[in-house]
Parts: structure tokens; C-alpha cells; sequence
């Protein structure tokens, strides 16, 4: 049995799917939600990649590359500002998180 | 069965249980560390499709780099997380339901695809002869270079970002300052003081 583009494209949605449950599961812990967005952000590399095999075109692996640069900024730069607010309120409590009323 | 589709089944199931894991698990570090076995076997799927540049890429980025800056956070913050897991149960039914749905629109987006007529090929081709980091490199160099730098002054802001938002002067602190040593002077420095024969300072 061959393993093609669907087998893959179906990884990659259970993943996804599993990234977004995460996120509704775990609405009060910041981190565990984090975790989910790389989860997502995995699977849309998995995606690419499949994709850039299975159609012979290098460049979606390319941007999977650049995916890859984005969610290493953005993890760094959210596990900042949560070590920052819990320096300030000592708690990461997603529902303590309201100060701005947004 | 051939090999390859065993190596799938095998890293394709073990990345969906360890993802499984990172959101249902109770302690966070667990959490982490199934995150990192799910980078580990999604980098085992890249190789076996053939992508090893990303997925050195991914070994190297996420679980050196993002996975345990993960870890490090969740172990310096001292935070209650048993009580962060209460209303998991709460929220269970609708986000279960929420899952359901949005997984099976993919999986019907995905059962009923197919490429269309004449797109067979791509825009620009791989080239087959030489190895897939060259074939990268050959393209990342060239045509996206603007977006290669691009993506590296995202790296530099994110990084001088973390920096200036940990970054505190605590009070009471003595710090080195390398202008104020500089400028010191003999005549700051050094106070000479005439003592008198037999009296003392």
C-alpha cells in the first residue's frame, strides 16, 4: 500500500484538530494553550510540506521554513509576556488577564 | 505492508497519541515533553516524505530551541496548576463537539480532493539530482532572499523583544557602570589627609 498526499493531509487535520480542542480544553492555563498553537502550526507545516513533495515544488517547504521562523519569535515572545505578567500579578490565570478590558 | 507505509502508520499514530497527550495531560511538563515527542515523530514523517532539511529544522528549532523554552518557563513559574485544570470537564462537551465538527469538514475536504485538470506539475520544479538542502537553499538564496531577511529581523525583534520585557533593574542592587569608572580621576579617587606626628586620625 502506498502512502500518498491524503494519508498525510490526514495527519495533519487530526492535528489540527487537536491543536484547536486544546485551546477549547484548556481556556485557563496560558501555557498548555501556547503549546496548542504550535501544535496547529505544526500541522500546517505538515501540510505544506506533503503538499511541496507530492506536486515536485520546493518552495512550499521553503515556507514552511518561514512558518517555522514565525512560531519560534512568537513562542519566545509570548512566554516572555507571560513571565512578565506573572512577575507583575503571580498568577497566569487566563481569566485574571483583564485588565485591559479588551 | 511495505516498510515505508509501517514507518508511517507508526510515526503518524505515535505524534497523534503524544499530541493527545500534550492537551489532555495534567501536569504541564508532561505536556511539554509529549510536545517534544510530537515534534520528534513529525520530523520522522518530514524525513520519510523525503524533506530532511525541514526536519532537521524542526529537531533543531522546536525541540532544542522553543520546546525548551517551554519547559524552563513552566518550571520557573510557580503556579498552582491543578487548580488552572479545573472546568477541563466543564468545557469537554462543547469543544469535543467543536473538534468533531471541524474534524470532519477536514476529513470530507480531504476524502473528496483532488488535483485539478493540468496541475500536475509545479510552477517551478525540483530539481531531482541534488539533495533536498541544496534544492532549499538553491531557491531561499535566490528568489525568496528579501523574505529570508525578512524572516531574520523577525528573529531579531522577537529577541530584543524577550530581552527588553524580562529585563529589570532591581533597587538596591550595586551595578557595575563602566562610564562612572572611567571618569574617575586621581583627584576623586585619592584624598590625602595631613596627619599630625602622635594624634591620630
Amino acid at each position: 500500500m502506498v502512502i500518498g498526499l491524503p494519508h498525510y493531509l490526514t495527519v495533519a487535520a487530526i492535528l489540527f484538530t487537536l491543536g484547536t480542542l486544546g485551546i477549547f480544553l484548556n481556556r485557563k492555563n496560558v501555557i498548555v494553550i501556547l503549546m496548542s498553537v504550535e501544535l496547529i502550526l505544526l500541522a500546517v507545516n505538515i501540510n505544506l510540506v506533503a503538499f511541496s513533495v507530492f506536486l515536485g515544488n520546493i518552495v512550499g517547504q521553503v515556507f514552511a521554513l518561514f512558518v517555522l521562523t514565525v512560531a519560534a519569535a512568537e513562542a519566545a515572545i509570548g512566554l516572555a509576556i507571560l513571565v512578565v505578567f506573572y512577575r507583575n500579578r503571580g498568577s497566569i490565570a487566563v481569566e485574571d488577564i483583564n485588565t485591559m478590558k479588551g | 505492508m511495505s516498510l515505508a507505509a509501517l514507518f508511517f502508520y507508526l510515526f503518524a499514530g505515535v505524534a497523534v497519541a503524544s499530541a493527545f497527550m500534550v492537551i489532555a495531560s495534567r501536569n504541564p511538563v508532561h505536556s511539554v515533553l509529549f510536545l517534544i515527542l510530537t515534534f520528534v515523530n513529525a520530523s520522522g514523517l518530514f524525513i520519510l516524505i523525503g524533506a530532511e532539511y525541514i526536519a532537521m529544522l524542526l529537531i533543531v528549532v522546536y525541540v532544542g530551541a522553543v520546546a525548551v523554552l517551554f519547559l524552563f518557563v513552566v518550571m520557573m513559574l510557580d503556579v498552582d496548576f491543578v487548580e488552572l485544570r479545573q472546568g477541563f470537564l466543564q468545557y469537554l462537551p462543547v469543544g469535543a463537539l467543536v473538534g468533531l465538527v471541524f474534524l470532519a469538514e477536514l476529513v470530507l475536504v480531504v476524502g473528496s480532493w483532488t488535483f485539478g485538470e493540468g496541475v500536475t506539475g509545479a510552477v517551478t520544479s525540483a530539481v531531482p539530482e541534488v539533495s533536498n538542502a541544496v534544492a532549499i537553499g538553491r531557491v531561499l538564496y535566490t528568489d525568496y532572499v528579501y523574505f529570508f531577511q525578512a524572516s531574520g529581523f523577525i528573529l531579531l525583534v522577537a529577541m530584543i523583544g524577550a530581552i527588553v520585557l524580562t529585563l529589570r533593574h532591581k533597587e538596591n542592587v550595586k551595578r557595575q557602570s563602566i562610564p562612572v569608572q572611567n571618569a574617575r580621576t586621581k583627584a576623586m579617587a585619592i584624598d590625602v589627609v595631613k596627619v599630625p606626628s602622635g594624634k591620630g586620625l
